[in-house]
């Protein structure tokens, strides 16, 4: 077996493609060709979990770029984590095509207003999107906040402003959403667990 | 689920009902097959379809949507009848021995207390009989005519195999099979698992059908053991873990829950939910209430949550009623909601009665939809023809759509199914201008509460002094924020045993929630959490060992509560301390304390009930499960029978009272009882579900997947296609008393006509994953057709059984 330093480390850096091939039995050389020629061979790997169903698999990302500062990655494929106790590397339909949903056309990519009465959605910036968000939010819980009810207890609680919550969302989403809101009296607050 | 994926590999026998995993969770129900290889497990499965989960079956029985109940009552009937249980798990760990009131009873479909005008009950006679020790009374001999064992022989006794083929449909014959393989896991080496998701939850009745599984495992001793339990296998990525943060109108993080309008101030409100044992020697956990309630304001309100002030109790709303998702459409319906924000849901396709939704949505003054997708929610303005036939003119609603990051472009934790919180890294940027979503919430609520601290306003306390203890004010970041709800000490923390040593510095991460105090000396954001993120991130371990071969998996991510793995472990093994399989221990009592694989559910030096008395259903005052739910649930302390709220029966088979033939507990709005359709107009039952290759709504806005299933269709059976004269692949409407839909038929063997009540019964599928945006085929949302209607305990609302009329439309 002829591997420079060089071509160990890339053979080895590719992680679980070649040390799987390795563990098959294939000879070196071939294993070498097949990397050679690997296209996942120059991302980089991330580990993640499928955002679909609960069984929340472990899936490896590989995306073009090397981290450096200027370099964006982009996510070219994403495939099963074969270290993953519970799906061991298998993906089912809907997660072997996750890519598809990650680089859709229909993700959204700047904020936008549709106006009251309008057809269409106009593009805004973060800046007015959230000022006014800000703003329509304030002034409801200033005119509908409910200090006491009828019995004269303290009640503190908003009812006229209300919130839905991802359950794709992570924990800390989650738990952060929660703060926020309830801070401000929400009540009305669910996630998908409601329905 | 009381266990996690890869335990179904140790079951015997696994029971899908309400679910079809091979379908909506395909690669958890590798366990399945990997039981079925290497266990010689027997799969058998409920439905009323035959789905990808039937195709592998050992045994699959059709049933009649929504008759779960009559299903599983009747299988009880045979346990209890046929003395099928596991006689000292049942006697040492469930509430068989517990003496009911005297007064309590059920009579004709209700139990005691009925308040026919407000539709609910007063509960005050499902209860024990206490004595004057003030504990419950229990007959060890199982023979008082009130012990729970016995009216719960009584209920069941209805439940013969002919009334439950004549309510479900199946076959008495398949009925009766079912019930043997069940009964096969009485023994104590023997165990079953069951694994149930929305096809159990989306039922005026779903608590109760989820609680008579329940029932069924603790009379069969399955939970607690390895290859047991009740397992819900959640729709979502992280709905366990939003559920586990709270965030549901009436819930606070850790399954605390918000105070409502009688707890008065904090007493009242703690002392309401501390619950004291209810047998001598019982845990009763519930009585550290106030250590996780103090260390929850102490995280969100820090130095501001003092003794002095209640810990800013009144910091938190009171509630007057719960806040969910049907109660916030009828009000937004009737025009008492002014601004809503959807931050990843999707409501108008995932609310039931969309021509209601609508309405209501159009009511807004302002709606802001975060998601990283297009959703019909933000579009719900836009005329899409028959699809959405609205006219944008006529909505005043300001809109307001904001880009998210997805998964693949954020650091954090998701809980899945089996309560294991896996760290997940961020590897691209969101697209465009898209921020995450920790971002938007931090940069939005800057302003608000700079808003407030300039401009004052209503009660703007909790807002302005909310702690927020973030490097980056504006965007908080995921490991500051798992930080906060695993939570610190804020003063040394002595250990309770030796005053002189310190067991937890200041400022130091918590690694356990026995550390939490009620003082003000630990602050917490989720209790059942602490431990996820100690001195290092546990979530992140990735650690496959798995010394005891049962898949446990301890050091893979961290499992919530304390990494075990399997719940109610300690009923594992018998009241002497000794697994009663020694073949899949979990744990056992060494005579010193509790050691083994998984991390003992149970005080770790406490010796077992036989010793000390104390039951491993720790959670609980009665320190056993519940056979008799007693006062917990809002419909009964035993499940009964129920129509759907649209049923193809006119009447309960079980009830001659109308008022008992669907769930008498259950809530419903004018307007939307007024929308129900009737069987003579709507004879076929109808029921939705997902396929193989979508999930939800996402997935028709990715390629492949929306070329795998490019267009709406429904499933009918042969014969009533024939009865229609509908061709396979025809175009057919499908109409309920709430909307229209067209599709393609599928015209199929898998839904046959079943005889209920001496009647063929139709059955019509309904797949959900189309709608007026995406990359598929345009279709409609599939909730057009949907009742707004909820279980009786927590609102979800009944998708699984409703009725639908069928019609031909011609060729397409």
């Amino acid at each position: 077996m002829n591997l420079s330093r060089r071509q160990f480390l890339k053979l080895t850096t590719s992680g679980i493609g070649a040390t799987s091939l390795g563990a098959l039995g294939f000879a070196p050389d071939r294993v070498l060709a097949d990397v050679r020629n690997f296209k996942l061979a120059s991302t980089t790997q991330t580990r993640n979990t499928c955002p679909y169903c609960s069984v929340s698999c472990g899936v490896i990302m590989y995306g073009l770029g090397d981290r450096s500062k200027n370099a964006h990655l982009k996510l070219v494929h994403i495939e099963g984590d074969p270290d993953h106790p519970v799906n061991r590397g298998t993906l089912c339909p809907k997660g072997a095509s996750l890519i598809d949903f990650v680089n859709s056309p229909h993700r959204l990519k700047f904020p936008e207003y549709r106006a009251p009465g309008a057809s269409e959605w106009q593009r805004v910036t973060w800046e007015w999107a959230l000022d006014r968000i800000a703003r329509l939010m304030k002034d409801d819980r200033d005119k509908n906040f409910v200090a006491k009810n009828a019995a004269g207890v303290t009640v503190n609680r908003w009812t006229t402003v209300g919130l839905l919550a991802a359950s794709a969302s992570s924990n800390e989403t989650g738990y952060l959403t929660h703060k926020i809101f309830r801070s401000m009296g929400m009540t009305a607050m669910d996630n998908q667990a409601r329905v | 689920m009381t266990n996690h994926w890869a335990d179904i590999k140790n079951a015997n026998v696994i029971v899908v009902m309400g679910g079809n995993p091979a379908e909506a969770h395909p690669c958890g129900f590798k366990w399945v097959t990997e039981a079925k290889a290497h266990n010689k497990a027997r799969l058998i499965v409920i439905d009323p379809r035959f789905t990808r989960t039937a195709a592998v079956a050992d045994q699959f029985v059709q049933i009649r949507p929504g008759t779960d109940i009559a299903f599983l009552g009747g299988v009880m009937n045979y346990l209890l009848s046929n003395d099928a249980i596991q006689h000292e798990y049942v006697k040492s760990y469930t509430n068989a021995a517990f003496i009911v009131r005297a007064d309590f009873h059920f009579d004709d479909g209700l139990f005691s207390g009925y308040d026919e005008a407000g539709r609910k009950y007063d509960k005050s006679t499902w209860v024990y009989e206490l004595g004057p020790d003030g504990y419950a009374k229990v007959d060890p001999t199982l023979q008082d005519p009130r012990c729970v064992y016995q009216l719960l022989k009584k209920h069941y006794s209805r439940y013969t195999p002919e009334v439950v083929s004549s309510i479900t449909g199946a076959r008495k014959e398949e009925f009766l099979e079912v019930c043997k393989t069940i009964a096969s896991t009485a023994p104590a080496d023997r165990t079953m698992t069951s694994l149930y998701a929305l096809g159990w939850t989306q039922h005026t009745v779903g608590t109760q059908n989820i609680r008579a599984m329940a029932m069924i495992q603790l009379l069969l001793g399955n939970v607690g053991m390895a290859g047991g339990g009740v397992n819900a296998l959640r729709g979502h990525s992280n709905i366990q873990g939003l559920t586990d943060v709270g965030v549901l109108s009436d819930l606070l993080p850790g399954y605390l829950t918000v105070p409502k309008e009688a707890d008065k101030d904090v007493d009242t409100y703690l002392a309401a939910r501390t619950l004291k044992p209810l047998r001598p020697g019982q845990m009763s956990y519930w009585q550290n209430y106030p250590k996780f309630f103090v260390s929850l304001q102490k995280a969100w309100w820090g130095g501001a949550a003092t003794k002095d002030n209640q810990w800013a109790y009144e910091y938190l709303p009171k509630l007057d009623k719960v806040y969910d998702i049907l109660t916030v459409f009828e009000l937004m319906h009737q025009g008492k909601v002014n601004g809503y924000i959807c931050q990843g849901f999707n409501i108008l396709a995932s609310a039931p009665h969309k021509a209601k939704n609508l309405e209501a949505l159009s009511k807004l003054k302002f709606l802001v939809v975060i998601d990283p997708l297009v959703t019909e929610t933000s579009t719900f303005w836009r005329n899409a023809g028959e699809l959405n036939p609205v006219d944008p003119a006529k909505i005043e609603t300001e809109v307001f759509r904001l880009p998210s990051g997805c998964f693949a472009e954020e650091d954090g934790s998701l809980t899945n199914s089996g309560r294991w919180l896996q760290w997940h890294y961020k590897g691209a940027e969101p697209p465009g201008d898209a921020k995450t979503d920790l971002e938007i919430l931090g940069e939005l609520f800057h302003r608000i509460r700079t808003l407030y601290a300039k401009e004052g306003g209503a009660f703007p306390d909790p807002m302005v002094k909310l702690a927020w203890p973030y490097a980056v004010a504006s965007r908080p970041s995921a490991e500051e924020l798992a930080r906060e709800y695993n939570g610190w000490a804020l003063a040394d923390l002595p250990d309770p045993k030796d005053k002189t040593k310190i067991v937890v510095k200041r400022g130091d991460q918590l690694t356990t929630f026995g550390q939490l105090t009620d003082d003000g000396s630990t602050a917490a954001g989720c209790w059942i959490y602490t431990g996820s993120y100690t001195d290092k991130n546990n979530m992140a371990r990735r650690e496959t060992a798995d010394p005891s071969g049962l898949g446990l998996t301890p050091s893979w991510a961290w499992s919530w509560p304390a990494n075990r793995r399997v719940l109610y472990n300690g009923a594992s093994c018998d009241p002497t301390g000794k697994p009663w399989d020694p073949r899949r221990a979990l744990v056992k009592w060494n005579g010193e304390k509790w050691v083994g694989p998984d991390v003992p559910d149970f005080k770790v030096d406490q010796p077992p009930a036989s010793e000390s008395g104390m039951a491993p259903f720790i959670m609980n005052p009665e320190g056993v499960g519940r056979l008799f739910g007693a006062d917990k649930l809002t419909d009964g302390p035993f499940p009964e029978h129920y129509e759907p709220f649209e049923s193809p029966l006119a009447k309960n088979p079980l009830h001659e009272r109308a008022v008992a033939s669907t769930n008498p507990a259950a809530r419903i709005f004018a307007g939307d009882k007024a929308a129900l359709g009737t069987s003579e107009k709507f004879p076929y039952a109808a029921t939705t579900y997902r396929l193989t290759e979508h999930f939800h709504f996402w997935t028709k806005h990715a390629r492949i997947p929306a070329i795998l299933q490019p267009e709406q269709f429904v499933e009918i059976g042969e014969a009533l296609a024939k009865e229609k004269g509908i061709r396979d692949g025809e175009r057919i409407r499908v109409r309920s008393n709430r909307g229209e839909i067209v599709a393609k038929a599928v015209v199929t063997k898998r839904i046959r006509p079943l005889t209920v009540a001496g009647r063929t019964i139709h059955t019509v599928g309904i797949p959900i994953h189309w709608g007026f945006e995406g990359l598929t085929k345009p279709g409609y949302l599939a909730n057009t057709l949907t009742p707004a209607v909820g279980d009786a305990n927590v609102q979800t609302p009944e998708f699984k059984a409703f009725t639908v009329n069928v019609e031909k439309l011609g060729v397409a």
